[in-house]
Order: C-alpha cells, then sequence, then structure tokens
C-alpha cells in the first residue's frame, strides 16, 4: 500500500461518484443532438438524484431486507471497484483486492443482489427482469473471465496494476491480434453489462423489452436514487477499465499533483469520448430480440476464446 | 497385531472405531424415544474424533497399523499420512454438522427407527476408513462397507416415496458396478507387487510396463470418477443424493463424493508415483482435466434447469467435483512436465474447492432439509416466501448459495481464484510449461470453469430467490415454521465453516498445502497469513480485506444516504405501500415468476444441449371445439446423457434377458439336457488342450 495508492484511493471515488452522472448526462445530451431534440443538459442526472434524494423511503408491502439492502449493496460493490482499480493511478489502496478476477465476481455480486431484490417483489415484473438479467450475466461472465485470461496471459499475473503498468512499460504488446479480439469481445460484454443498447434499453419501461428497468420498477425515492447512481457508476468503471486496460497513457505512476491532475483529466477525457462513440452507436441501433442477444454474446465468447488462442501462437 | 508407536492420530482413528461400534450398539438396544439424541451425539463424537485423528496427521504424526489376523488372506492395515489426514478432517468436520442436524431430523421424519439409527454411524465411521486404509484388501472392504451403508440409509424413506426404490436400485447398480472397476484396476496392479500393501505397490509402481499403469489407472478412474459422480458416470448421483433423508444427503454430497477425488489422487500420484511423471502418461492428466471440464459445464447446466432443490443440489455436486477434477488433472499435467510449483499449485486448488464444497454443500443440504421439514416440498415452483417464517434457514442458505455461486465474498470464490491462477500460469507465454497439449488444453479448461461460474450465478439466485424470497407459491410453505434447535444447530456449524473458509482460507492453506506436498514431493505452493499468496509464480488475494472493504462501503453507503435523506426529512419513517399491480388489484402468487419460468430463457438458450420436452395439453368444451376449457403446460428436462447412455444399454440388457428367457422354459428335460452337453464340451475342450 503505497501513498500514490491511497491518494487513488480516496481520489478514484470521489471522483467517479461525482462525474459518473454527468457522463450520462453528456451520454444523453450526445444522443439527443443527433436525434434533432435539444435534450435536458447534462447536468440533468444530478438534478434527478437530487429530486429522488429528497423524498421519502418506501417499502413495498411483502419485501424483505434483501430489497432493503440490494441498492446499498450494488453501489457497495461498485465503490469498492472505483477505490482499488487503476483509474487515476497505477497503485491500489488494496493491492490484494485488486485483482481482475476479483473486481469482475464484485461487479455481478452487485447485479446478483439487484436481481434477488426482484424476484424479492412477488411480481411478475421483478421475476422477469431477474430472469433476463441471470441469463445474460450467466454468458456474460465467461466472456469476460476468458478475455481476462488473454489479457492476463502476457503479464503473468491477474493483478490490475500489474497489467496497466506492463502495457505503460511496453506499449508494443498492446498493438497486436490478442489485445484487439479481446478488446471487441469486452465491448460487447461491457454494453451487455452496463444495460446498454442493443442488449437493453436503459429508457424503456415497456414490459416485453424491459431487463433492468424491470428489476428496479418497485424502488422509489432515495432507494432508486441510490440505484440510479450504482448504475451511472458501473457505466463508468466498465468504461474506465475498458480504457485502462488498453490504453493506460496518462494514469499517474507518481505522487505528484501534476501527474494526479493528468490522470483525472486523462480519465475523463477517455471514458467520455468512450461514452459519446456509445451513446453515438445507440442512435443508429435498434434493441436486439431478447432471443437474439444469446448469439451476440456467444459471438463475443468465441472472439475471447480465439484471442487466448492467439496469445499462444504469437507467444 | 503390529502398529508404530501410538500417537494422537492413532486415538483419533482408534476412539472413531470404538465410539463407532458402541454407537451403532446404542441404536440397537435404546427405546425409539431416546435413540435419535443418543445416535445423534455419538455420531457427532465420531466425527470430532475424526476430525482430530485428521489434524494430528496433518501436523505429521503419521500413524500405521496392521491387523494381519482380522481378515483372511490379507490382513488388514491402516495407515493415516497427511493426504488421507485432510480427507479424514473434511469427512469428521461434515458428519459433526450432518449428526447434530439428524437429532432434530430423525424426530420428525419417521428415522427412528432402528435400522436406520444403527447404520448411519457405521455409515459416518466407514467413511472415515476407507482414507485410512493402507492395503488394497482393506480399502477394497472399507469401500464396500461405505457403499453398502450409504445405500440402505437411501432407501430409509422407501415406504414414503416410490422413487426411493428406483433411486436405490440405479445406485447399487452403479456403485456396484464402480467397485468392480476399482477391484480390476487394484488387482492388476498388486499383481505386479509382492504383496498388496500400498508401500508394495509404490514400490512396483517403478517397475511396471506403460500399458499396465495405465490399464490400472484408467480402470480405477471410472470406478472412482462413478463414486464422485463425474459425467458421464453421474446418472446415480442426482436420484440417490436428493432420495436419502437431508442429513444423509449431506454426508453423501459433502464427504463421500471427496473419497472418489480421493481414490483418484492416492492412486495416480501417489500409489502410480513414479510412472505418472513419464511424458507417456500425460494422457492420463489430460483424460482427467477433459472429464472434469465436461462434468462441471454438464452437471451445471442440469442444476440450472432443476426445479426439486435437492436434484439441482446433487446436479451441483457434480459441477463442484469437475472443477476439482480440472484442478487435479491440471496438477498431473504441471507434475508430468516437470513444473513442480505449479502442479501444487494447481492441486492446493483442487483441494481446497474440496473443503470449501464440502462446507457449503453441508449447509445447503441441511438447509434444504429444513426446508422439507417445515413445509413437505423439495419442489421450487411450489415453494417460496419462507423469509418470515424460518429466517434462520433463509439467511442460512443465502450462506451456501452466496459460496457455491463463487462470488466474493463467498466460499468457492477462493479456490476457483486459485484453480484460475493456476490455468493462467500454465500457458506458455506466461512463462509456463511449453507442450501443445497444455498451450491447448488450459484455454478449454478456462472457458469451461468460466462458462460453470456464469451458470452457477445463476442457479443459485434461481434457489435462493425463488425458493426462500417473494411470496408462497402454493399452501405447502403457508404454514411453514422454523426447525427444531439442533437442526439449526447442525446447520449453524456447516454456516461458520463457510465463513472461515471464505474469509480466512489462510487457516487451513497450511493443511493443504501439507497435503499437496506429500503428494507431489514440494515446498508449500501457498503462503501467507491474512492474504493468499501463491508461491512461485505472481499473485496474491485477501478475502479478508475484500469482505471489510465491501462492509465499510455498504455501511458508508447507508450512511451517506441517510445524511443526505434526513436534511430534508427528519423523523419520516419508511412508509410502507401497494406493489405496483398495473391498477388490476392485488398481485396472487400464481402471477410470480417460478423456477421453471425463471430458467426458461437459459433452457432456450441451451435448447440444443439440455433436449428439454414439452407437453401442450388443450382441453375444449363438449359444446364446441373453438372454446377452451383448460390448457395444461408440462416441462420436463431429461438428463440427455443417462438417455442416449444408459437407455440403450439397459435396453440391450433387457433384450439379452429376453432371449435368455427363452433358453429356460421352465422343462426339466431340457434342462437336463444343458447339463450333458455343457459336460461334454468342457471334456471335449480338455481334451483338445490337454
Amino acid at each position: 500500500m503505497s501513498a500514490l495508492g491511497v491518494v487513488g484511493g480516496v481520489l478514484q471515488p470521489v471522483l467517479i461518484v461525482s462525474f459518473s452522472p454527468v457522463l450520462l448526462g453528456v451520454m444523453r445530451q450526445v444522443r439527443a443532438h443527433l436525434e434533432g431534440r435539444a435534450g435536458a443538459g447534462i447536468a440533468q442526472p444530478w438534478r434527478d438524484l437530487r429530486k429522488l434524494f429528497g423524498k421519502e423511503a418506501i417499502t413495498p408491502r411483502g419485501t424483505t431486507e434483501v430489497f432493503r439492502i440490494a441498492p446499498l449493496v450494488l453501489i457497495g460493490t461498485t465503490a469498492v471497484v472505483a477505490v482499488v482499480a487503476p483509474f487515476v493511478t497505477t497503485d491500489s489502496a488494496l493491492g490484494s483486492v485488486a485483482d481482475l478476477f476479483a473486481v469482475v465476481a464484485l461487479l455481478a455480486l452487485g447485479t446478483v443482489a439487484l436481481a434477488l431484490a426482484g424476484l424479492d417483489t412477488a411480481t411478475a415484473f421483478g421475476g422477469m427482469g431477474a430472469s433476463r438479467e441471470m441469463t445474460i450475466i450467466a454468458l456474460v461472465e465467461p466472456t469476460l473471465l476468458v478475455a481476462i485470461f488473454a489479457l492476463s496471459v502476457r503479464v503473468g499475473s491477474t493483478n490490475l496494476a500489474d497489467i496497466v503498468s506492463s502495457t505503460l512499460r511496453d506499449p508494443a504488446r498492446t498493438i497486436s491480434p490478442v489485445s484487439l479480439l479481446a478488446a471487441v469481445a469486452l465491448v460487447v460484454v461491457v454494453v451487455a453489462e452496463t444495460g446498454r443498447l442493443p442488449v437493453d434499453n436503459p429508457s424503456t419501461h415497456l414490459e416485453l423489452t424491459m431487463v433492468h428497468e424491470a428489476m428496479v420498477l418497485e424502488y422509489a425515492g432515495p432507494d432508486l436514487a441510490l440505484v440510479e447512481l450504482a448504475s451511472a457508476m458501473r457505466l463508468t468503471v466498465f468504461l474506465g477499465l475498458l480504457a485502462n486496460l488498453f490504453l493506460p497513457w496518462g494514469i499517474a505512476t507518481e505522487l505528484t499533483p501534476g501527474a494526479l491532475l493528468v490522470g483525472v483529466v486523462a480519465l475523463m477525457v477517455k471514458v467520455g469520448l468512450l461514452g459519446m462513440v456509445l451513446a453515438a452507436g445507440e442512435v443508429f441501433m435498434a434493441k436486439l430480440r431478447l432471443f437474439r442477444v444469446p448469439e451476440l454474446l456467444a459471438g463475443s465468447f468465441l472472439l475471447a476464446l480465439l484471442a487466448v488462442a492467439a496469445s499462444f501462437f504469437l507467444a | 497385531m503390529n502398529l508404530t508407536a501410538l500417537n494422537l492420530t492413532g486415538v483419533g482413528l482408534g476412539a472413531a472405531v470404538v465410539i463407532g461400534v458402541c454407537t451403532a450398539l446404542l441404536g440397537l438396544v435404546l427405546p425409539s424415544r431416546a435413540r435419535p439424541a443418543a445416535v445423534g451425539v455419538g455420531t457427532a463424537l465420531i466425527g470430532a474424533a475424526g476430525v482430530l485423528a485428521g489434524a494430528a496427521a496433518l501436523a505429521g504424526r503419521s500413524f500405521t497399523v496392521a491387523l494381519p489376523g482380522v481378515l483372511p488372506l490379507s490382513g488388514v492395515e491402516f495407515a493415516l499420512d497427511a493426504l488421507g489426514g485432510l480427507f479424514v478432517a473434511v469427512t469428521g468436520a461434515v458428519a459433526v454438522a450432518a449428526s447434530v442436524f439428524a437429532i432434530g431430523y430423525a424426530r420428525s421424519h419417521g428415522l427412528g427407527a432402528r435400522g436406520v439409527q444403527v447404520v448411519f454411524p457405521l455409515f459416518v465411521l466407514a467413511m472415515l476408513l476407507v482414507p485410512a486404509a493402507a492395503s488394497v484388501g482393506t480399502l477394497l472392504v472399507c469401500w464396500e462397507l461405505m457403499a453398502l451403508t450409504s445405500l440402505l440409509l437411501v432407501l430409509a424413506e422407501h415406504r414414503q416415496r416410490r422413487e426411493v426404490a428406483a433411486a436405490g436400485r440405479w445406485y447399487a447398480v452403479m456403485t456396484h458396478l464402480g467397485f468392480l472397476a476399482i477391484l480390476t484396476g487394484l488387482l492388476l496392479f498388486a499383481a505386479h507387487a509382492t504383496d498388496d500393501s500400498f508401500t508394495a505397490l509404490r514400490q512396483a509402481a517403478q517397475q511396471l510396463p506403460p500399458g499396465v499403469g495405465g490399464a490400472v489407472f484408467v480402470a480405477t478412474l471410472i470406478g472412482f470418477g462413478s463414486k464422485a459422480g463425474v459425467v458421464p458416470l453421474h446418472a446415480w448421483l442426482p436420484r440417490a443424493h436428493p432420495e436419502a433423508p437431508s442429513h444423509v444427503s449431506a454426508l453423501m454430497s459433502a464427504a463421500m463424493v471427496n473419497l472418489g477425488v480421493y481414490g483418484i489422487i492416492r492412486v495416480g500420484f501417489d500409489l502410480l508415483g513414479f510412472s505418472m511423471l513419464g511424458a507417456g502418461a500425460r494422457w492420463w492428466w489430460l483424460l482427467v482435466l477433459g472429464l472434469g471440464a465436461v462434468s462441471a459445464v454438464y452437471g451445471i447446466l442440469q442444476a440450472a434447469m432443476s426445479t426439486d432443490l435437492k436434484r439441482l443440489l446433487g446436479y451441483s455436486t457434480t459441477e463442484n467435483m469437475g472443477l476439482v477434477l480440472v484442478g487435479l488433472g491440471a496438477a498431473g499435467l504441471f507434475a508430468s512436465l516437470g513444473q513442480a510449483a505449479l502442479a501444487g499449485l494447481a492441486l492446493g486448488a483442487a483441494l481446497l474447492h474440496v473443503l470449501n464444497h464440502a462446507a457449503f454443500k453441508s449447509l445447503l443440504f441441511l438447509a434444504a432439509g429444513s426446508v422439507l421439514h417445515a413445509t413437505g416440498t423439495r419442489d421450487l415452483d411450489a415453494l417460496g416466501g419462507l423469509r418470515t417464517a424460518m429466517p434462520v434457514t433463509t439467511g442460512l442458505f443465502g450462506l451456501g448459495a452466496l459460496g457455491a455461486s463463487a462470488l466474493p465474498p463467498g466460499t468457492a470464490f477462493v479456490s476457483e481464484w486459485l484453480l484460475l491462477q493456476a490455468l493462467i500460469h500454465g500457458l506458455p507465454s506466461a512463462g509456463g510449461v511449453t507442450s501443445t497439449a497444455a498451450a491447448i488444453a488450459m484455454p478449454l479448461a478456462v472457458a469451461a470453469v468460466a462458462l460453470t461460474a456464469g451458470l452457477a450465478v445463476a442457479t443459485f439466485v434461481k434457489a435462493f430467490g425463488v425458493g426462500f424470497l417473494a411470496k408462497p407459491r402454493s399452501a405447502a410453505p403457508e404454514g411453514a415454521r422454523e426447525s427444531p434447535v439442533a437442526m439449526l444447530a447442525g446447520m449453524g456449524l456447516a454456516g461458520l465453516a463457510c465463513v472461515l473458509l471464505a474469509l480466512l482460507p489462510t487457516l487451513v492453506v497450511p493443511a493443504v498445502s501439507e497435503a499437496s506436498g506429500f503428494v507431489l514431493g514440494g515446498g508449500p505452493a501457498l503462503s501467507g497469513e491474512l492474504t493468499l499468496r501463491l508461491v512461485g509464480v505472481t499473485g496474491a488475494l485477501s478475502p479478508l480485506l475484500l469482505a471489510v472493504a465491501l462492509l465499510v462501503a455498504v455501511v458508508l453507503a447507508a450512511g451517506l444516504t441517510r445524511v443526505v435523506t434526513a436534511r430534508r426529512r427528519v423523523g419520516v419513517a419508511r412508509r410502507s405501500a401497494r406493489l405496483w399491480d398495473c391498477g388490476g388489484g392485488p398481485l396472487s402468487a400464481r402471477m410470480e415468476y417460478t423456477a421453471t419460468s425463471f430458467a426458461e430463457p437459459l433452457q432456450r438458450v441451451f435448447d440444443d444441449v439440455v433436449a428439454p420436452e414439452t407437453d401442450v395439453d388443450v382441453d375444449h368444451h363438449e359444446e364446441s371445439r373453438y372454446l377452451v376449457r383448460a390448457v395444461e403446460y408440462r416441462r420436463r428436462v431429461p438428463d440427455r446423457i443417462e438417455r442416449r447412455l444408459y437407455q440403450p444399454v439397459l435396453g440391450a440388457v433387457a433384450g439379452w434377458g429376453e432371449v435368455g428367457r427363452r433358453l429356460a422354459t421352465g422343462s426339466v428335460h431340457r434342462y437336463l439336457g444343458y447339463g450333458f452337453y455343457t459336460v461334454c464340451a468342457a471334456f471335449m475342450l480338455l481334451a483338445v488342450i490337454r
């Protein structure tokens, strides 16, 4: 645990909590512009959150503490990832937790908590959302793990700090078919995990197509605010991981104000750009039928497996 | 009688035998009211003695005893070393939890009958003796004793349910075919040695022809693998484990299957130790790896489709044993390639997974027993809403489900992480081995483990979310009440083990390292006090730190939310409100998602693999064909391997039986004729060959 790691461990979660709703606002604004609408401004997600936090807390009848704790677990897991993963600094506050497998499993734990909450409501919507989300995660997890495998093979470690600093030391290795295949697989997976088009539509309440929204239908007030904030943070975290696994440049490797500032700006620029590209892509895309999604995910699984095979043949 | 100096290991093992016999006798003579309590306490003591013996053996105090007079021809020989000690300790610990649970469970389920109560301690004793056996004869006797006692226990509830008899038949046949395979393999091995003791076998392995070594390995793999429920020899497991009384299911699924793994390690790594290192033996471990990967994926896929809670857990056992076999296969492969550190890591991961699986699976089966006790059903489609009525059982099942789904901070996460580390470091570009076979096998193994991890999450969300949360889906769970204290205590013990293993795996790491070091003869592959560190390759994980960080984050989030909301509204409690019902009035339980509907999308995704069968019966009104009176929908997910592999074999055997019947018409003349011709044929044969 170095000083740089501790600074990163404080800076990163603060940055991600405050920045992630803005990212969501930027993405919505990009979509609005491309669709010829004026848009609500990039601060609208924050305004929504403020309003929701001001409302009274509501417990739907017949739900248990699983329903009440789920938003906290969701945001807690995301916050832990925000603390330990290398977003702004290469060193981690908790080095022995900053393992790529642990990070992925933590994020999955948040999803599981929300799915259990959906089942706990005993409504058809909740069950439907949970069932669909679990189907997606059952197919996403393998791709994630295999893609991680492909990335960590060349480093010989699954520690995030090791992977990032090895890329920084030896940039030439990043430009290889292994990285390319793994990156494409990871993009598909990130889109699926964060519930964006074409896997899930974050702005729909149409029962035929809902996945994430169906699970959280019963939440209101501060609980809903937590879920919304956590979803925004998850998006930022996934995009940040994607950016720093393949393009870690700009990340702070030493403890100086200048390096930290560069690290913060670099993260915001990278994640912001990725978010804008994602949003722009969504404008031209329709949601896939639920039972076409597995084909997409199986495709990304194949790509990840090819990445591993390539890492052997090119070694 | 010939024994080394009596030490703690010997005392523990001896105490287990003495208490075991006494408990069985108590079960025989005590009146039925006092029987369950006495037998339960006695069996828990056997388990405790087993834990003591195992721990002492792991601390380096091995123990040997030979009793030549007990068994004709070969005598009986016991020795407990570090490897056996680990398995004895695990079995003992599971037995403690299961027998405390049994005190409460036996009373209410009509299991207080003399037969069951006498056999139960003997079953535990037999399982404790299998890893201590030090000669082929002893091993086979203990193995058969274990099979017979468990078979009797599986049949305990045959009067209540018809399926029990079928499950018992499957189990009896499969376990004896497995026994036959082990017998063949070990006899072939012993034929090349001076006698049948393991010491002699180890020496003989050095001059064993490679073909014989392979044959011995494959034959024993078939036998031990069928006990571990490895695909395609698993057909008995999802039948017998659910039909047994729940505490017996826990023992079978958490302790007995481990002994299959023990057998593979003992024969493959220890007895055949010398020949397994050769390059010619590499296919053994690729075979083990392949079987493990197939079992893991197939097992969890079937579990994801199951709607019977205990059947689901049974298939999950197949999955977990598959993962253990992946670890064993990788360890053998690395060892044959001369990568000692990696082999130690993979074997350590496999052994740790055995421990973890024992903890969470006994908890899950006991909790399923508690549900069965309270509601009388194991059908997930009929369960639900148990949280208010059975808070402790719900909480403990949740803990077990978290452990089984390989998510942090759960039990299986640590061992699966270790397994993945071993596989990752095995690739050539990671500085690992340079063998094409390994480089192709490792990514495929990772893919299988990864698929398993994802499906396990879905499976256990289904088991916990549908089985325990929401509203009751039928009348059965409505009147449920929390189980008696003894049952809760048994589950609590297993739960405690789960928590300890999940947060402080470093507590058992010395034991696991000792066992794997004994087998592979290297130094420890894992180290660390709070953080688990790999030796020889980079890698570290601290499950405790992870759990603490998560807890702090959750508490912080709750605190911050409270601060943010309290600023605006002071002293406003949470208001309860109606669920969103689309304005259509209160939702009924029939509108809930059931286990079947929950798994439906997954079933569609894996349609080609699981091949489900659906039946739709539409019942029309008599007056008009256009008016539907009732629609009945049934879906079954048959075990495809069973259907494709076993049914044809069973059909062929039945066909031969029919043909055979034509020979036996009941006419005495015909039988006399058969006798006459056979004797003539025998004489002619003798005349020709002599």
